[in-house]
């Protein structure tokens, strides 16, 4: 019933909260001494509890960055676990202060649920899975028509279905659940004939199955998914925060740092790297953005740059094995391009 | 008390307006009302200028948006190009669906065990209460996600249906029946029951009007089921057998054709009215008891069989103490509906959410929450104040 509080609260939250609430995270989180983050409750690769208990993946370690890059210390953050339901709701009312749940941004959440999106820390579209086990000879997603889908409530991915099937003039049967943990109970237990979420969502789906080996993903890609952290609007100090720490990690990579050589990299010659490191004689980067001019360095040695932080947890260190693909720096052919950071 | 007889007899010289009660009480309750109207006003105006400061889009235009996203288990023509709106509508009646098979089930089911329990029969006895007791101890969620994973999740897979009588299947997908498609038009079957219903009535009337002139009995059941039945029977032939059944065939995936209760809704509707029926049999055992033992020996002594003495003589009585406990059930059982979301049942609340999610106008679907569930509690307790100032004791 958690998910009824967050609802009503968060609405309650607007009713009764003082109207300054949303000024000023930086300094809120400053007083607090922490960042409260919101992420998926179970998305391996992404955002889920490690078996010793503490948050691991993609959307956990952009939090630590941020965390990293106000505290000096990617240990001040506390996670909510959000269901795709509630976690507009959670950030509009202040619940939380940066969500990071691998959340598609759209021109409608950008603008009538009031949030800002920072960046796309993972370019994703919307796949299908089936159990080829129990389907044989289906291998295309066209061949779908008359099917039970089981699918996630409140996401982008439920209205790219619809969309999909209707285009198609195809018929299907969706199963709409709340929970991610739900819908993927219930495709495991037959209910469904496919599941659909981001392909990358997919792969973790299909690593929880009793039978992993018996589930394929099929070819086709219907939507673009391009997934990032948000903000509430109306902050922009803030916004300029979680902009520029993803942009950090990206050039990071670019410059070739990482967690186990930025120590030295300080003392590097390249006046690109010494701008980026704040070790620049008189640099005001950092405290331009209201952070210590260390932010960089602090960041990389919470979490390493983006390049680490993918492979850690959705590519080849991880379970996943997911290839870089679009996701690499554009100088590599992706499409991962951080700003200029002088 | 020497000193409280001049207490009281000091009081009524009046000091000042001050300690007049009347004026006292008129004060407090101005200022009372004062208050809240201030703090009425003082959420509303927080929550527009927060939501003018976070820029989050407000008002009701949203409802005539295109929903965009499908709803598998509708009453009502439906398609994701439908608007938010008749999404709703799809909502409210599937929320009503649910509540009003799960009520009628609750309470078949709820009379049984409760006059069960009462039972001389040791076994029938025992079973009732252990039933009882199982189900009213554990959660309603609890109750759900047996059902649904528990026991229509381990039915086999569509390819391996269990076969049932009238050409039925049951599998993980749901429970398949023949479904029943008119070919011409069904007026004149629905006339036929139109006309049964009426009939019906109307030996009821006079077969009680007989009974209070002469005190000989007719019987209206069996009459009035024959006419029921019969009428529309009698139309169907008469208008030249006018409806086909459609079978359930097996298809690419799913079984097709026929009609298809969804797993979901199953399970809500067991899990509910299975939980409130254990309240309901405690609330009928409860009105039984609470007839005098006296009444069961006036009719014993007056020759009633036991079957027909419970009929005519206990539970007309036993009603009286049961409907007001038995209204709350039925509030209960609707508001439960609710715990639908955790299996993908579409109801209001789970169609709402999805609402809320894709435009993000959190107060406004809250709002209509309120508004739906608080209208259809008070629609259900204005028929049951009504049923109950039926059943009441008429003083002759």
């Amino acid at each position: 019933m958690k998910n009824v509080l967050t609802g009503v609260l968060g609405a309650a939250a607007l009713a009764f909260t003082a109207p300054v609430a949303s000024a000023d995270t930086l300094s809120d989180v400053k007083a607090k001494g922490f960042i409260q983050c919101g992420v998926n409750t179970a998305l391996a690769g992404f955002s889920a509890p490690n078996d010793k208990g503490e948050w691991t993946g993609l959307d956990v370690d952009f939090c630590r960055a941020m965390a990293a890059a106000v505290f000096g210390d990617g240990t001040k953050v506390k996670f909510t676990g959000l269901s795709a339901k509630d976690r507009f709701t959670a950030l509009q009312s202040g619940e939380i202060d940066v969500l990071s749940r691998n959340t598609t941004w759209t021109i409608n959440r950008d603008t009538a649920l009031g949030l800002n999106f920072a960046g796309v820390t993972y370019y994703d579209g919307q796949g299908f899975m089936i159990n080829a086990k129990k389907l044989p000879g289906v291998n295309s997603a066209l061949q779908l028509s008359g099917a039970a889908v089981c699918v996630q409530a409140g996401t982008t991915t439920e209205l790219n279905l619809a969309d999909y099937f209707r285009a198609n003039k195809m018929e299907y049967n969706p199963v709409v659940f709340e929970k991610f943990e739900e819908a993927n109970a219930a495709y495991d237990a037959g209910r469904c004939d496919a599941y659909t979420t981001d392909q990358s969502g997919l792969y973790a789906v299909r690593l929880q199955m009793s039978a992993p080996d018996d589930h394929v993903v099929l070819p086709e890609i219907i939507s673009k998914e391009p997934l990032g952290p948000s903000v509430r609007q109306g902050d922009d100090k803030w916004l300029d925060i979680a902009k520029w720490t993803y942009y950090a990690l990206l050039n990071a990579e670019e410059a070739g740092i990482t967690q186990a050589n930025v120590e030295e990299m300080k003392a590097s010659e390249n006046p690109d790297i010494k701008r980026l490191l704040g070790v620049e004689a008189e640099t005001k980067i950092g405290t331009d953005l209201g952070l210590d001019n260390a932010w960089v360095v602090n960041i990389i040695k919470a979490t390493g740059n983006y390049g680490e932080i993918f492979e850690r947890n959705v590519g080849s260190g991880s379970q996943l094995k997911i290839a870089r693909g679009i996701n690499a720096l554009w100088t590599k052919g992706g499409l991962q391009y951080g700003m200029p950071i002088r | 008390m020497a000193s409280q007889e001049a207490i009281r007899t000091s009081e009524p010289t009046k000091a000042s307006l001050f300690y007049d009660p009347k004026i006292r009480s008129l004060v407090f309750q101005a200022l009372l009302i004062f208050l809240l109207i201030l703090g009425v006003w003082w959420i509303i105006d927080n929550t527009i200028e927060n939501l003018r400061r976070s820029n989050i889009s407000t008002g009701w235009a949203f409802l005539r948006g295109r929903a965009g996203f499908d709803i598998s288990d509708r009453l009502v023509e439906y398609t994701s190009d439908s608007t938010f709106f008749r999404a709703l509508v799809v909502g409210i009646l599937n929320t009503l669906k649910v509540a009003i098979a799960g009520i009628i089930v609750a309470t078949v089911v709820g009379f049984l065990v409760g006059i069960g329990r009462l039972s001389n029969n040791w076994l029938i006895r025992k079973i009732c209460t252990v039933y009882v007791e199982i189900f009213r101890n554990i959660p309603p969620l609890l109750v759900i996600l047996f059902w649904y994973q528990g026991v229509l999740a381990v039915l086999p897979a569509v390819r391996e249906s269990i076969e049932l009588p009238f050409n039925s299947f049951l599998n993980v997908r749901g429970f398949y029946l023949p479904a029943i498609v008119w070919n011409g038009s069904g007026l004149m079957v629905l006339g036929g029951l139109a006309i049964g219903l009426v009939l019906s009535w109307y030996v009821a009337r006079r077969a009680y009007a007989r009974q209070m002139a002469t005190g000989q009995s007719f019987p209206v059941l069996w009459v009035s089921l024959a006419l029921i039945v019969g009428m529309p029977l009698l139309a169907y032939l008469l208008s030249g057998m006018p409806a086909t059944v459609d079978y359930p065939q097996k298809g690419n995936f799913n079984l097709t054709g026929g009609s298809n209760v969804k797993p979901e809704f199953l399970s809500l509707l067991l899990a509910l009215s299975f939980y409130t029926a254990s309240f309901i049999a405690e609330i009928v055992r409860a009105g039984i008891m609470g007839v005098p033992k006296g009444q069961t020996e006036a009719y014993s002594a007056l020759g009633l069989r036991p079957a027909k003495g419970l009929r005519l003589v206990v539970i007309p009585q036993a009603l009286r103490i049961i409907i007001p406990p038995l209204t709350s059930q039925y509030l209960n059982l609707t508001k439960n509906s609710t715990l639908g979301v955790a299996i993908g049942y579409p109801e209001l609340y789970s169609v709402g959410g999805t609402i809320l999610n894709q435009t993000g106008q959190a107060i406004e679907v809250v709002v209509i929450f309120m508004i739906v569930y608080l209208s259809i509690s008070l629609i259900t307790s204005a028929f049951m104040n009504w049923f109950n100032t039926k059943m009441a004791l008429k003083e002759r």
